[in-house]
């Protein structure tokens, strides 16, 4: 059901999203997204051997937050602005926490608007890809 | 690893300069392939019918995917997808590079169909000193997304870190 205005309030959490993605799933996002650095797939590549694996996308992880937002609005609202910062690596077949919680409402202009703080933590429980969105609904 | 790394003038110089605009198209294959790598199961992003139930035009684009590239060979990345020519490049010869981070705004919905022309260009270098890493360079790129009607639909800002 899209989400309503009326139907959240600061503080509230977004249902948590599980992401585990092994090396098949890091392929499927390069062919969807276009970045075929071997550093995400190619365990023989100077830097990935450097790291001693692979790891996953930076940008797999901002997607994943967006799904996370996205399943929360269920296209009840829109967002207006999607930010994170890679703070941490993840290695493929870890499991990630994606999460947030809502942290302000508010009605400006006859717009309304909530912002988002967002968090991926890994299986160690440290955040490592915080991030803030901003959402509005008509 | 760089131990005395510093900004020189003439990547300076590169600050500012918008790059060639390059076509990124949005299909309906694009999206449920984007939609796919990231693991979606949202039927928004693959039915067209659950799209339009949605209130969007066709499939719209999953979040921070914007559009996919037209692919030349010779004038493309084959790494990255992205045109070749994205203005003047900074000089710097560090070999690796780690993505620091990526913020996008949205100022309409992007969806199945539409042609996006898209320019981009570095808007910030700084230095960071790394704790494994040494010296690292931190370039910001900012990006518009200008659809075929000619409104500004998103603007992305990332940050490339070289060491």
């Amino acid at each position: 059901m899209p989400l309503t205005w009326d139907s959240f309030k600061e503080g509230d959490a977004l249902p948590e999203l599980i992401k585990q993605p092994g090396v098949t799933q890091l392929v499927k996002y390069a062919a969807g997204g276009g970045d075929f650095n071997p550093l995400h797939h190619d365990f023989t590549f100077p830097q990935s051997k450097a790291i001693g694996s692979i790891i996953v996308h930076g940008r797999f992880k901002y997607a994943a937050l967006g799904e996370l937002v996205s399943n929360w609005l269920d296209h009840g609202g829109r967002i207006q602005n999607i930010a994170c910062q890679y703070r941490g690596m993840d290695l493929p077949d870890q499991p990630m926490t994606l999460g947030g919680v809502v942290k302000r409402k508010w009605e400006e202009d006859g717009e309304k608007r909530a912002e988002l703080e967002l968090y991926v933590n890994n299986a160690k429980g440290k955040n490592t890809t915080p991030g803030t969105a901003t959402v509005r609904f008509d | 690893m760089a131990e005395h790394l510093e900004i020189r003038d003439e990547w300076r110089a590169v600050v500012g300069v918008e790059s060639p605009p390059w076509t990124h198209e949005v299909t309906t294959t694009s999206v449920r392939g984007f939609a796919r790598g990231v693991g979606y199961s949202d039927l928004v992003y693959f039915d067209e019918a659950a799209a339009k139930a949605a209130g969007y035009r066709s499939l719209p684009c999953p979040p921070s995917y914007l559009g996919t590239p037209i692919f030349i060979p010779g004038q493309s990345s084959d790494t990255f997808s992205g045109p070749k020519d994205s203005g003047p490049s900074i000089d710097h010869g560090l070999p690796n590079l780690l993505d620091g981070g990526t913020e996008t705004e949205y100022f309409d919905d992007i969806c199945a169909g539409d042609t996006l022309t898209v320019t981009s260009k570095v808007s910030d270098l700084s230095i960071r000193e790394g704790r494994s890493t040494g010296k690292m360079l931190i370039v910001t790129r900012e990006t518009k997304v200008v659809n075929q009607d000619g409104k500004l639909v998103a603007t992305q800002r990332g940050q490339g870190i070289f060491y």
